[in-house]
């Protein structure tokens, strides 16, 4: 390996050094706020690293990895996620009785599996960055292990995670039995050589997209989101909803250039079905719920379905759509999660309806970012999620998807409703005088930040626009 | 930068009253009542102005262009010809009433009341400057959140639900302008290589038939929301009800005209061919709504809500008159946006008069009011005389150019939309007859105007009357509009 493959990987290598020594922190000695800091510490040195890169992008190191500038944005906004979500953790574990440095490791090493797949190119690299982050989720989502809901919610992760890894593997194994090669770009150059792709290959897509569909949490493969995000610690949660979908979402974005996915109809018929199915279940399902947590589990899945429409309108515009649309919904996500994280108290999550009356007049800062967070996930003007669903139907009306647009409009009506109903829950009357709680500062800092960041891309969006615009070119 | 000031002002202001409530709770007020009349003054001198020489061949007088987002062809764009300069000295106007309105009825949490109603104020004047249409969107949509606040918060019995009920309607509306908005977009971008926003631009958009009447039908569906126009009017009997006075009176006399403005604006120079095509069948909606707005109004027993329908009626003359293409009913959509909003405006504050006296909207326990309340009666008779169009008072002039245009275009519509003038006769001397005349139930002891009351109202007799008298200032200066221009080439 020469010095340029390590700096190219340098965010990985940091990242995983930090878990070591943060296993070693924890053997010498068990302190929370210290952990607490240097996991803090070790994910602004790996975004600092971020900087320092070879010159020459793409840069390939054979066979198992590629950083171009569509890596690198996304390692940045996976690692700024995970930063987020760090930031939010520190009370809300310290509320908690449990152990609590180990948290930080297994954190560390998932955001490891998450960067992996960004930028991998083979299906080996494809599959340990999914494994490393997995196994570290199962840790995660059971982390706090007296609570009734926590065990259920991590077994179910695993049997159902398990599960799709086999279908995973059996559909490379497939793809890789016909085209005798494990590298995307290969099964792309392998498949313009055959005239129509074999059985095989075909079926070893359809297994592959089960393994993929599970983890981006898109109908049919999304029973497992409303559970796991209801069992799950709040912060665990947020990072499922960003850092665990944001980089499979990235991987299947790379792997379906790579391999011409544009030029199958009825790959692209599957997505579209697929589409259309994960906005209307997670809408018609969100509408029922009286548990905040599950009302954003559903949210999210219909989210995943708006961006599956731009990522079908596909050429330039749909490309950037997805990966604008991507940041606004990691800020949202982590935003909402980040509110319900600082409203818990050491018993309860605050996740029923009734614990959000009239929050306006007891936070009023934090029902402030809660209806900013909110409003954006409607799609209101301001907020980058405006710009966010702007850009995927800007993206969609120039491939022409008309029935695929009407059906988001349906859908985001249906949403509004929800999300409004939601608002309107916080801005209630008040009958006694509250008690106001302290808030701890780096968690309202965290939010106050994201909301700003929310505001900043709602209103001048051009700067990220530009960003997404330069990344997707210097990919051609 | 002027055109910026009567966005920013608004909006700036909307901060200033949140954050001044921490000083005093009554502090909101009066940075509210500033802006509002520092924005009426600077709207009122242009207006007084000697037009200036016009801008770039159109009727602009003043123009602001910022790019925004290049990526998308989207720039900050602003322009003022005759019809928004109305529309912004309406604004400023109702905007300072309704101001006024909310001086005692709003008690509690004063700062962020007041930011909500400036900052509806705010997307109101967007909308009516915006010469770009994802702007336009943009703006359209940043209306309807503080409102949903102002009706969910501060309104009455059921606000809730008809809070919800508006944004729902009026969103599902605007999505699907936005589809169409983005539709144009791509058209135009497909057939001269150059993408934007821009409606100078996109006015000369080649295209086929069926798309151009497809886009329209999409820009329309948010139009005829806000209207509102039958079928899609059962929002607003809700909302209006349901709202607080100043909210009620901010959504008859400003955000129903933006979707009159709207259709002044971009379908019809937009979409001249869909336009002409689907007209008749507008006109239709339009008759059908002003009879049917104008029957259920003669059911109401709540004042608010009788109210509520009027405009329902009185709007399907502006979608009579928008349709019927040529100048002379034109003119009189604009002189019924402006007094139609004036009218139903002085109607809701007189119900909210009432309302802080009586704690009732119910004409059956009202009733021979008149001898307790000789002012307010007074000026009741007068607003109701303007619903009712009686000559000599703004809206009749209005009704009639509209009748008399239409005429020209669908006499058999013209006719229809005449009926109406009947039944607003019928449901509007109801108003007088139940609340001021007849038996009272109980002695009323009622204070009758407070000084405050009487500076909120009189200044609207005076308007209704000076255009009933005097309407050639306003038809003068809305001639110098896009659409105008557009009927002129036509009938040439």
């Amino acid at each position: 390996m020469s010095t340029n493959d390590l700096l190219a990987l340098l965010p990985i290598i940091l990242l995983c050094g930090a878990s070591v020594i943060a296993m070693l922190l924890v053997a010498v000695k068990r302190n929370h706020r210290v952990m607490h800091a240097f996991t803090v510490a070790a994910f602004i040195v790996a975004l600092l690293a971020l900087f320092r890169q070879p010159d020459t992008m793409p840069y390939v190191i054979a066979p198992l990895f590629v950083v171009d500038k569509f890596a690198l944005f996304n390692t940045g906004l996976i690692l700024a996620a995970g930063l987020s979500v760090l930031l939010l953790s520190y009370n809300y574990f310290e509320q908690r009785e449990e152990r609590k440095e180990e948290y930080y490791i297994l954190l560390l090493l998932a955001t490891v599996g998450g960067l992996v797949l960004l930028s991998s190119r083979h299906f080996i690299s494809l599959f340990l960055g999914l494994e490393t982050m997995s196994i570290s989720l199962y840790g995660l989502i059971a982390y706090l292990r007296t609570r009734e809901r926590s065990d259920e919610a991590g077994i179910k992760y695993l049997l159902l995670a398990a599960l799709s890894s086999a279908f995973l593997l059996f559909g490379m194994a497939l793809v890789y039995a016909e085209s005798g090669t494990m590298d995307f770009v290969g099964i792309g150059q392998y498949l313009k050589g055959v005239n129509e792709a074999p059985v095989a290959v075909v079926a070893g897509f359809g297994l592959m997209l089960i393994g993929v569909g599970f983890k981006l949490g898109i109908v049919p493969f999304h029973m497992w989101a409303p559970d796991i995000y209801e069992g799950a610690p709040l912060p665990v949660a947020a990072y499922i909803a960003t850092v665990s979908k944001g980089s499979m979402l990235v991987l299947l974005m790379r792997f379906y250039r790579d391999v011409n996915g544009y030029d199958y109809t009825i790959l692209w018929w599957v997505f579209a079905i697929i589409a259309m199915a994960s906005m209307f279940v997670g809408n018609w399902l969100a509408l029922m719920q009286r548990n905040v947590k599950r009302l954003l589990a559903y949210s999210s899945i219909s989210h995943m379905g708006y961006i599956l429409i731009a990522f079908l309108a596909g050429q330039e515009a749909g490309q950037e759509a997805v990966m604008f649309y991507l940041v606004a919904y990691v800020i949202t996500s982590i935003g909402a999660f980040g509110v319900l994280a600082l409203l818990s108290d050491s018993l309860n999550d605050a996740e029923m309806l009734e614990d959000f009356s009239g929050l306006f007049w007891r936070q009023p800062w934090l029902a402030a970012i809660f209806t900013a967070m909110l409003l954006s996930l409607a799609g209101i003007p301001l907020t980058a999620g405006f710009i966010g669903k702007f850009y995927v139907v800007a993206a969609g009306v120039s491939s022409g998807l008309w029935l695929l647009l009407a059906l988001l409009v349906v859908n985001s009506v249906i949403g509004l409703f929800y999300y409004i109903r939601l608002v309107a829950v916080m801005f209630q009357p008040l009958e006694s005088v509250p008690v106001r709680k302290r808030l701890p500062f780096f968690g309202v800092f965290a939010l106050s930040a994201l909301m700003l960041l929310l505001l900043w891309l709602g209103i001048y969006p051009s700067v990220l626009i530009a960003m997404i615009r330069d990344m997707m070119l210097s990919m051609g | 930068m002027i055109l910026l000031a009567f966005i920013l002002f608004p909006l700036i202001g909307a901060f200033l009253a949140w954050a001044s409530a921490a000083v005093h709770a009554s502090l909101p007020r009066w940075v509210a009542l500033l802006v509002m009349l520092a924005g009426l003054i600077l709207a009122a001198g242009i207006w007084i102005q000697p037009e200036p020489a016009s801008i770039a061949g159109a009727d602009w007088r003043y123009v602001y262009h910022q790019p925004w987002m290049p990526r998308f062809g989207i720039s900050l764009s602003l322009a003022m010809d005759g019809l928004s300069l109305l529309m912004i000295v309406l604004t400023f106007f109702l905007g300072a009433l309704a101001v006024l309105v909310s001086w005692d009825e709003i008690q509690d949490r004063t700062g962020f009341y007041f930011f909500n109603l400036l900052f509806v104020l705010g997307g109101i004047a967007g909308v009516f400057l915006v010469m770009d249409l994802f702007l336009f969107y943009f703006f359209w949509e940043v209306m309807l959140i503080p409102m949903y606040f102002l009706i969910g918060i501060w309104g009455h019995g059921h606000r809730l639900y008809a809070a919800l009920k508006f944004f729902l309607f009026t969103q599902a509306g605007g999505l699907l302008m936005l589809l169409s908005i983005l539709g144009l977009y791509f058209v135009h971008g497909a057939s001269t290589g150059v993408y934007t926003f821009s409606y100078a631009e996109l006015l000369q958009t080649p295209m086929a038939q069926s798309t151009g009447r497809w886009l329209m039908l999409g820009f329309m569906a948010a139009f005829l929301v806000k209207l509102p126009a039958f079928p899609f009017h059962t929002w607003l009997p809700d909302a209006h009800t349901e709202a607080p006075t100043a909210g009620s009176v901010i959504l008859a006399g400003l955000l129903l005209k933006t979707g009159a403005y709207g259709i002044l604006r971009f379908v019809l120079p937009l979409f001249p061919e869909a336009s002409h095509a689907f007209g008749e069948w507008f006109m239709l909606m339009g008759a059908i709504g002003i009879l049917y707005g104008g029957q259920l109004a003669y059911a109401q027993t709540d004042f608010k809500r009788l109210v509520a329908y009027t405009s329902v009626s009185h709007m399907g003359f502006v979608l009579v008159g928008a349709f019927a293409f040529n100048e002379l009913a034109y003119q009189g959509v604009v002189m019924q946006m402006i007094t139609h909003g004036i009218s139903t405006g002085a109607l809701f504050m007189i119900a909210g008069v009432l309302y802080e006296r009586l704690h009732t909207r119910e004409l059956e326990k009202m009733g021979g009011l008149w001898a307790a309340l000789p002012g307010l009666g007074t000026i009741t008779m007068v607003f109701v005389m303007a619903s009712l169009g009686l000559p000599g008072l703004g809206n009749f002039i209005a009704e009639f150019l509209i009748l008399a245009g239409s005429w020209q275009a669908y006499p058999w519509i013209a006719v229809l939309a005449a009926i109406g003038l009947v039944v607003a006769t019928v449901y509007s001397l109801r108003i007088m007859q139940k609340v001021f005349f007849g038996i009272s139930l109980k002695e009323f002891k009622l204070k009758d105007m407070s000084l405050r009351e009487a500076v909120m109202l009189l200044p609207l007799v005076i308007v209704i009357i000076w255009l009933g008298l005097f309407p050639q200032r306003v038809i003068d200066t809305a001639a110098k509009g896009a659409p105008s221009v557009a009927f002129q080439n036509k009938d040439k």
